[in-house]
């Protein structure tokens, strides 16, 4: 009874502005943001350094946003979940109108900061990535297919595409090869982690591919996924948009990363315990997206 | 009653202090980007 009486007063004061930050979710950006500046970078065009830093910082608010405006739609779901029950509208830190606001005003604000430093184009890729992750993905899907992940690796995979349509106005076959690339590669991430936090998600109802189709399932499309994603990483090499540097490492990595997915689909663990190789490609696909885009930089920038 | 409006007050000033921050980095900003747009053409 207490603690209901102190939770509803807390909601009634100001947040505080730490709870605001912990809405954009800080670390989820910085993948974001590292990817973003890799598209930038690549782009043929030099950008002056203050609108190449202002980019990225749209990028980066942008993303945020888009996390605030999720959490105010999930408040209900991640009250139910362990790992996100701390977050300040299941713990009843912050009003949900506030999130709100928040969420609409910062993306204004990204978007029409975009436009009026780079171009329009970068500022209308940007305002469809963060109307996709909320309307599309947050809102409609989620919740009602299993698919929901795919689905959700689209949005995550506009950043390299912003950031080179702010340096150079257009998009073409690279940018487009990126994004490709953190499409297909979003899946076996995500169900890499899915199948060894299952519990989590069935707690909170949420149609994880594990939770509905079972272990074996997920194991299989975590392999298959990560045959087109191994080829699109790859391709830009042949294709004459990068060189050998990034062909090499773009080869080495997705080797290693199809040779975890066929360790996944050989595993016929049920209990996390069990699931040393889910939790090794989990960690691995991180490294392996910033090794790519560094790659992919370092080879245009250090090889004339 | 006090102790809450003390609160009220740290959350407040908290929150007044980081806009006041973000607006003065609004602003230069600003007059980087103009200063780059300018110069870049």
């Amino acid at each position: 009874m207490k603690a209901v009486t102190a939770a509803s007063q807390d909601a009634a004061i100001p947040a505080e502005w730490r709870d605001f930050v912990a809405l954009t979710k800080p670390r989820v950006m910085s993948l974001v943001v590292f990817t973003g500046l890799c598209g930038l970078l690549v782009a043929p065009v030099r950008m002056h350094p203050v609108l190449a830093f202002t980019a990225v910082l749209c990028i980066a608010l942008g993303a945020g946003a888009a996390a605030a405006l999720n959490m105010w739609y999930e408040a209900d779901l991640d009250a139910r979940m362990k790992r996100t029950a701390g977050r300040p509208l299941p713990a009843g830190r912050m009003e949900r109108q506030s999130a709100l606001h928040f969420g609409v005003g910062l993306s204004f604000f990204s978007v029409i900061l975009m436009g009026v430093a780079t171009n329009w184009l970068a500022a209308s890729i940007l305002a469809v990535s963060i109307l996709f992750y909320v309307l599309v993905y947050t809102i409609w899907l989620k919740r009602r297919t299993p698919q929901n992940i795919v689905i959700g690796g689209a949005a995550g995979a506009f950043p390299p595409v912003i950031g080179w349509a702010a340096a150079t106005g257009d998009v073409t076959l690279l940018p487009a090869l990126l994004f490709l690339l953190i499409f297909l590669w979003t899946p076996p991430h995500f169900w890499a982690l899915s199948l060894f936090v299952r519990s989590d998600y069935a707690a909170a109802g949420v149609p994880m591919l594990p939770v509905v189709a079972g272990a074996a399932a997920t194991r299989r499309q975590i392999f298959f996924y990560s045959l087109p994603m191994a080829a699109a990483a790859v391709s830009p090499w042949p294709l004459g948009l990068a060189g050998p540097l990034y062909g090499a490492a773009a080869s080495a990595l997705s080797l290693v990363f199809v040779a975890m997915a066929l360790q996944i689909l050989a595993n016929k663990a049920a209990e996390p315990a069990g699931m040393a190789p889910e939790k090794r490609l989990f960690g691995f696909s991180i490294l392996y997206l910033f090794a790519l885009f560094g790659a992919l930089v370092a080879d245009r920038w250090l090889i004339p | 009653m006090s102790q809450r409006d003390d609160e009220v007050r740290r959350r407040q000033r908290g929150r007044a202090i980081v806009m006041a921050l973000a607006l003065g980095a609004f602003v230069i900003l600003m007059y980087l980007i103009t200063i780059a747009r300018m110069s870049g053409g």
